[in-house]
């Protein structure tokens, strides 16, 4: 594959590193002569000195062959605009943008942007997973479908703690879809499956039910 | 008539100072404070420190109920965020934009947003005052 990396900061390195190392044809777009020359000297000529966002720079580096354009710079909205030039410009098929603002998500979507991976939101998830206390963990997004895979904990002192699943008022757009419980295989929940403490359930549901989900699943 | 504007440099704050004389509320965004000294002392609109690239701070400007935005911030890529934030997201009705880079500027107009290159207009300008 074709990759156009826009941005050659630490990320847009590391990143072309490994794409390269996997055997894709890499090019990155860098505004700073220093680093230009940086990555030019560790990994052979793969970067040129310009501006991602600029449609001249775009098109001299054969854009319109390009399988996929990754723009990771620090700032969000350069990364939007050389998503946006090189998807209508120049018709490549899939667009990467990193973000920095969780909630330029939602409207990198909105606009177009195929993908977006926001560093914040990795970190949290990251955070979430690793403080047992915390509630409720995002393990995976099913975006297309709108919907998401969490991990719900149950503590000792969760009020549904001996309930079983068909007494627990759980949202409708919410399927529990497996419990892993102290000691115990994984089992896949049924209406007369008793929840225990240290419980660890995995669910399915989408993003506006996550807070009802918490709340059936631990009691208030 | 009530106008958000995104950028409070000279374009922005004598747009914002004639809109403002003529009655119309305005409120004007800048991320740096200072900048509003370049606004008329007679202003009566709004000014907000803050960053319309963010979806808070159109909504906390008045962007829900405004007639028109305007972005004239210094960057380029800045701008288009904004607009189409403001006219995707926000629908406002009328929503103006500044791209320096003429060849940005023709690729967001094929793309459904009214902007305008002042690098285009002037550099034009300045051709037909010598030819003339």
């Amino acid at each position: 594959m074709y990759i156009i990396i826009a941005g050659g900061g630490e990320i847009g390195y590391y990143l072309a590193k490994a794409l390269l190392d996997e055997g894709h044809e890499i090019l990155v777009i860098e505004k700073n002569a220093d680093r230009n020359e940086f990555i030019c000297s560790e990994l052979g000529s793969v970067c040129v000195r310009g501006d991602g966002c600029e449609a001249a720079t775009l098109e001299a580096v054969g854009t319109g062959r390009a399988d996929m354009l990754i723009a990771v710079t620090g700032d969000d909205e350069d990364n939007l605009v050389a998503c946006q030039v090189a998807k209508h410009k120049f018709n490549v098929p899939r667009t990467i943008a990193r973000i920095s603002n969780p909630k330029n998500e939602a409207i990198f979507k909105k606009l177009g942007i195929d993908v977006t991976v926001s560093s914040t939101n990795v970190i949290l998830e990251h955070i979430e997973e690793e403080v047992p206390t915390h509630p409720l963990t995002h393990l995976l997004d099913i975006r297309d479908k709108g919907l998401e895979i969490v991990e719900v904990k149950i503590l000792p002192e969760s009020t549904t703690v001996g309930k079983s699943v068909k007494e627990l008022s759980l949202p409708p757009e919410s399927v529990l879809s497996l419990i892993i419980g102290k000691g115990q295989k994984p089992r896949i929940p049924t209406a007369d499956t008793v929840l225990q403490a240290e419980d660890r359930i995995i669910a399915v549901t989408n993003p506006e039910s996550e807070e009802a989900l918490r709340t059936a699943m631990r009691g208030t | 008539m009530k106008v958000v504007i995104m950028g409070c440099g000279r374009v922005g704050a004598q747009l914002a100072g004639l809109l403002d004389s003529e009655g119309h509320p305005v409120t004007i965004l800048d991320t740096d404070a200072y900048s509003f000294r370049r606004l008329p002392p007679t202003f009566s609109g709004t000014a907000l420190v803050g960053n319309g690239t963010d979806e808070e701070t159109l909504k906390k400007a008045g962007i829900e109920e405004a007639d028109a935005f305007v972005v004239v911030t210094q960057g380029d890529n800045r701008n288009v965020m904004a607009a189409q934030i403001a006219k995707h997201i926000f629908n406002v009705p009328k929503v103006i934009c500044r791209i320096y880079d003429p060849i940005r500027r023709d690729l967001y107009n094929t793309l459904g947003i009214e902007a305008f290159s002042p690098t285009k207009i002037f550099a034009q300008m300045l051709k037909e005052k010598l030819e003339s």
